[in-house]
């Protein structure tokens, strides 16, 4: 199972509180692992990335093993250790204020 | 006995104020959707418990709610608002060519009829309708035909922030857009005319041409339809014939800029301003807040300032944060950007404050109940 860890405003809009676990088949990366998010909870749709372009959003950042992958290509495979769950995939809200 | 349900969209979420007819004492309930921008809520005058809601942040989005109790509760519906076709590009701030891209729903319009239909009003400019309670949106492409290429965003982005509904004419529709300015349809939102004739905007380089002016808001009363207020980015203006020609009514209102304009709820000729100082200085001359009321549908104007702060205010009002109740004596509600909303139960002869520090407010409807 993957482990996701969301922003609290997006816990708070999916009616989730902790990390998410989700099934996700076939190559683990950050678009394959977003849909199965959507899909799960489909209130996402649109809140993580856009809905025509499937483009995270810009104030969004994507963090794997203590990696920011943000701006790696979204369907480039993840490290083995979120694959098998050991390590959470987060999404991250960037940093407000100064 | 009659009650009021007051709905307040705040920079950080929104808020539900409830009282009996007297609107003496109130219940505060919220934040809901805390942390989020909720550019506005309205209930649907068919079925005042359905309430649809738009909530926004730069972060995530935007997400739409609805509830069907009234605000206590909430579910997220659709939010795919995607332009028919190619929108192709409008103007930018430099005057290039810029694609249209959404942003966020600045308005919500409930059907008269129909508690499943409602409109939203977009940024970038343009005009939403879903008739399935807010699951899906269809946009109505036919406005963006009236010169959309020209249309420029104004500072505050290109919001279509107005829509009003003819009761008396289910086909006729009146949206206004910043900085576009007004459009009529009379063909259920498939195709629009520009209503602009009459406006004068120094700012623009022509300024009568048909698009262009920046228009902050329009209101109706239900029983003359075909008489509008407004108010622009200076200027009081009304029409007495839906919108094809305009006349100025400021008269002796110490500055005519301002955002929010609202009607009476039962003298169609009795209508609110709240003028602030300038276009470059957003708050009310002199340090004093005060609503002004026409009688006589505009031209002679009164300044309201009982229970109203009268040094050192220098908060805003916002073009969709003022509403009327239709009880028998009518109630004039108002939010700041200080994060007061105030309450008149006397037709704006007098104010309270029923909450004095939410969080800076962007728009306030009411909701009179049986």
């Amino acid at each position: 199972m993957i482990r996701v860890i969301l922003p609290q405003h997006l816990r708070t809009l999916a009616n989730v509180a902790g990390e998410v676990t989700l099934a996700v088949s076939g190559a683990i990366t950050p678009n394959s692992i977003v849909s199965a998010l959507e899909t799960r909870y489909p209130m996402l749709r649109g809140a993580i990335r856009d809905y025509g372009t499937l483009k995270r959003r810009p104030l969004l950042r994507y963090f794997a093993c203590e990696e920011d992958v943000s701006h790696d290509a979204p369907d480039a495979l993840l490290p083995k250790a979120i694959a098998s769950g050991a390590e959470p995939f987060m999404i991250v809200g960037a940093i407000a204020g100064g | 006995m009659s009650s009021v349900r007051v709905l307040v969209g705040t920079r950080k979420g929104a808020f539900i104020l409830t009282s009996d007819g007297k609107r003496q004492t109130w219940d505060v309930a919220g934040p809901h959707f805390g942390g989020w921008e909720l550019y506005h809520l309205k209930g649907s005058p068919a079925d005042p418990n359905r309430i649809y809601a738009s909530q926004s942040s730069s972060w995530f989005g935007q997400i739409i709610q609805r509830s069907n109790d009234g605000g206590k509760t909430w579910e997220p519906v659709g939010n795919k608002f995607t332009y028919e076709g190619t929108p192709g590009t409008h103007q930018w701030y430099d005057g290039t060519a810029h694609p249209w891209e959404f942003k966020r729903v600045w308005h919500l319009e409930p059907s008269l009829t129909d508690p499943d239909t409602v409109y939203a009003g977009v940024e970038d400019a343009a005009l939403f309708r879903s008739t399935d309670g807010g699951q899906s949106w269809q946009e109505l492409p036919g406005l963006r035909d009236q010169q959309g290429s020209s249309w420029m965003p104004g500072a505050g982005g290109m919001g279509l922030h107005t829509i009003l509904l003819d009761p008396t004419n289910p086909q006729r529709i009146f949206i206004a857009i910043s900085a576009a300015g007004v459009f009529r349809s009379d063909d259920g939102g498939q195709s629009w005319k520009i209503a602009t004739k009459g406006l004068h905007s120094q700012f623009m380089p022509d300024p009568t041409a048909p698009v262009g002016h920046c228009v902050h808001r329009i209101a109706m009363h239900p029983s003359r339809p075909n008489t509008l207020f407004m108010q622009k980015h200076w200027h009081i203006m009304r029409s007495d014939d839906a919108g094809d020609s305009w006349q100025k009514v400021s008269g002796n209102l110490p500055t005519d800029f301002g955002f929010p304009i609202d009607v009476h709820a039962h003298e169609p000729e009795t209508i609110y301003v709240v003028p602030i100082k300038s276009d470059s200085e957003h708050y009310p001359p002199e340090g004093k807040l005060r609503v002004y009321r026409s009688r006589t549908g505009g031209n002679e104007w009164e300044a309201l300032t009982n229970g109203l702060p009268q040094e050192n205010c220098y908060v805003n009002v916002l073009r969709d944060a003022m509403s009327v109740d239709s009880l028998d004596e009518c109630g004039v509600y108002f939010g700041t950007t200080g994060g007061q909303v105030y309450c008149s139960t006397n037709s704006g002869d007098s104010w309270k404050p029923i909450v004095r520090d939410l969080p800076a407010v962007v728009s306030v409807e009411v909701q009179t109940l049986p």
